[in-house]
């Protein structure tokens, strides 16, 4: 503390500045503020556009508790600040509340990532007890019918209205987290209605992003370029009325852009996350890329170490990977050539340019076969299960 | 539950950051961080100072006071810096005002 009391800016938001940004990573490869922790692939929802690979890992290959506490305690020990216990479904682990009180015992920031219809009110209030600091809850719609038909599980609409409720009954704070596609987009003035009513505090409006199980159903799932206009106005117009109550974060999907996404931050430069089976993965999409040695915590390197010095983590770090047009690209430090998953699910090659990106010379095939498919009949979805999908039947069950 | 939204900072708030917020020395770091759901905010150490000032029970007033008596700097300019200060935390959702206990 200085002498002299500074005079305080008066724009606020140069006191508070966003430390990922401000105190950038990228420098040095520091650990992550944050990691996020999929402890577990199993779910009873079966959403079509799933973040999970598709080769899920089965029960056996999960983590045990004691490993995933000396993971934690090894997390806050090198820095990590942040866990987001996901999955699947993270309370599908019966050790919920134990991993929740030990990362609260070391310090560590909780956030809970669920679909919620596995939750009594009895086992949320021991995750607040144990010291859970916020709830983010998806929801897959405004109202059963649609809502219960994208998560394939009759009654989880209603359920995840019932644990919301509950949620704030026991003072923890809310995030509604609703993932838009063509076929809920409609709905989300509703949605940003519903994220009030049920009093939270911060709604997270993500598109899909299309890779693992939402590639597979992109058809079904893509908007029109009008469709997403529409959503990113309603969202902005939101966000102005809603200052102070509600707190909107934007994730726009990426077909439709001319620039792909600065994905994870880049390669290994701010994000990593922890499969059930403890794999330290640069991103949960990562293992869809063929030819990489993901390393796991039962190895017999440091979570720091891995991070730092191993193949995966070095092999798309930083630009001396890159190939035209990315290479000599202006924008190549800003966006590191956008998602290598999605480079390599929509090339066969993780090195291309993300073709997301209007340099990349398969950008126009892609943008007007997502155009047509967008403009499509097709809305019948392949559910996410161990068994490699299900088609949904003619009259959607 | 949380504070009413949309709050208004005056001299007579009592502000608090909300349960979702906190306010954590990084020792890796070394640099004070507010926690939040999906963001890690890096306050000024004014920020810092005044937010370790905002206990609930301590309106701005009193915070401003303190400042003031600290730094020998006058009141009137404080309090209103404090104020903007809290203001653009309050519409950023990481500031709430302390509720009457209800019996």
């Amino acid at each position: 503390m200085s002498d002299v009391l500074p005079i305080i800016p008066p724009d606020s938001s140069d006191s508070l500045a966003v430390l990922e940004k401000s105190r950038s990573t990228a420098e040095t490869f520091g650990i992550p503020l944050a990691v996020l922790l999929e402890i577990t692939h199993r779910c009873p929802l079966q959403c079509p556009y799933c973040s999970n690979p598709v080769e899920l890992d089965r029960s056996g290959k999960e983590l045990t508790t004691d490993e995933w506490k000396k993971v934690l305690s090894e997390l806050a020990e090198i820095g990590v600040l942040q866990v987001h216990f996901s999955g699947g479904e993270p309370t599908a682990r019966k050790d919920l509340v134990e991993l929740v009180k030990h990362a609260s015992d070391v310090g560590l920031y909780t956030n809970l990532i669920t679909s919620a219809v596995l939750l009594t009110r009895e086992r949320l209030s021991e995750l607040a007890d144990a010291g859970l600091c916020h709830v983010q809850i998806s929801f897959q719609g405004i109202e059963e019918g649609l809502a219960d038909r994208v998560a394939g599980h009759k009654g989880s609409h209603r359920k995840k209205l019932e644990v919301a409720k509950w949620t704030r009954e026991l003072d923890l704070p809310l995030t509604v987290n609703a993932v838009m596609h063509r076929q809920n987009m409609h709905q989300l003035p509703d949605i940003i209605q519903m994220s009030i009513d049920l009093d939270a505090d911060r709604l997270e409006v993500a598109n899909v992003q299309y890779y693992g199980w939402a590639l597979k159903n992109r058809a079904a799932l893509m908007p029109t370029v009008a469709q997403l206009d529409e959503c990113t106005r309603i969202v902005e117009e939101a966000r102005e009325r809603l200052k102070g109550r509600l707190t909107i974060d934007y994730v726009v999907p990426d077909y439709y852009a001319l620039r792909p996404k600065k994905c994870m931050g880049g390669w290994g430069r701010q994000f990593f996350n922890i499969s059930p089976a403890g794999k330290v993965l640069p991103c949960h999409a990562a293992e869809s890329i063929t030819g990489l040695d993901f390393e796991s915590v039962r190895s017999n390197h440091s979570i720091a170490w891995i991070w730092q010095n191993s193949d995966a983590f070095n092999h798309y770090r930083g630009t001396g990977w890159m190939k035209e047009p990315c290479k000599t690209c202006e924008f190549r430090e800003i966006d590191f050539g956008g998602c290598r998953c999605q480079a390599f699910a929509l090339t066969g090659d993780a090195a291309n340019t993300d073709p997301a990106c209007a340099l990349s010379p398969l950008h126009e095939t892609i943008f007007k076969q997502a155009e047509r498919e967008a403009e499509g009949e097709t809305n019948r979805f392949l559910y996410r299960n161990f068994a490699g999908g299900t088609l949904e039947s003619e009259n959607g069950a | 539950m949380a504070g009413p939204r949309n709050i208004s900072v005056s001299e007579a708030s009592r502000p608090v950051l909300p349960r979702h917020a906190k306010l954590k020395y990084d020792e890796t770091r070394k640099v004070w961080v507010i926690l939040a759901p999906e963001r890690v905010l890096a306050p000024d150490e004014i920020a810092v100072e005044v937010l370790q000032l905002c206990d609930g029970e301590r309106n701005v007033g009193d915070v401003s006071d303190q400042l003031a008596a600290k730094y020998a700097a006058p009141r009137e300019a404080i309090l209103a810096d404090v104020i903007v200060m809290l203001q653009g935390l309050a519409d950023k959702g990481f500031l709430t005002e302390a509720r009457e206990k209800t019996p």
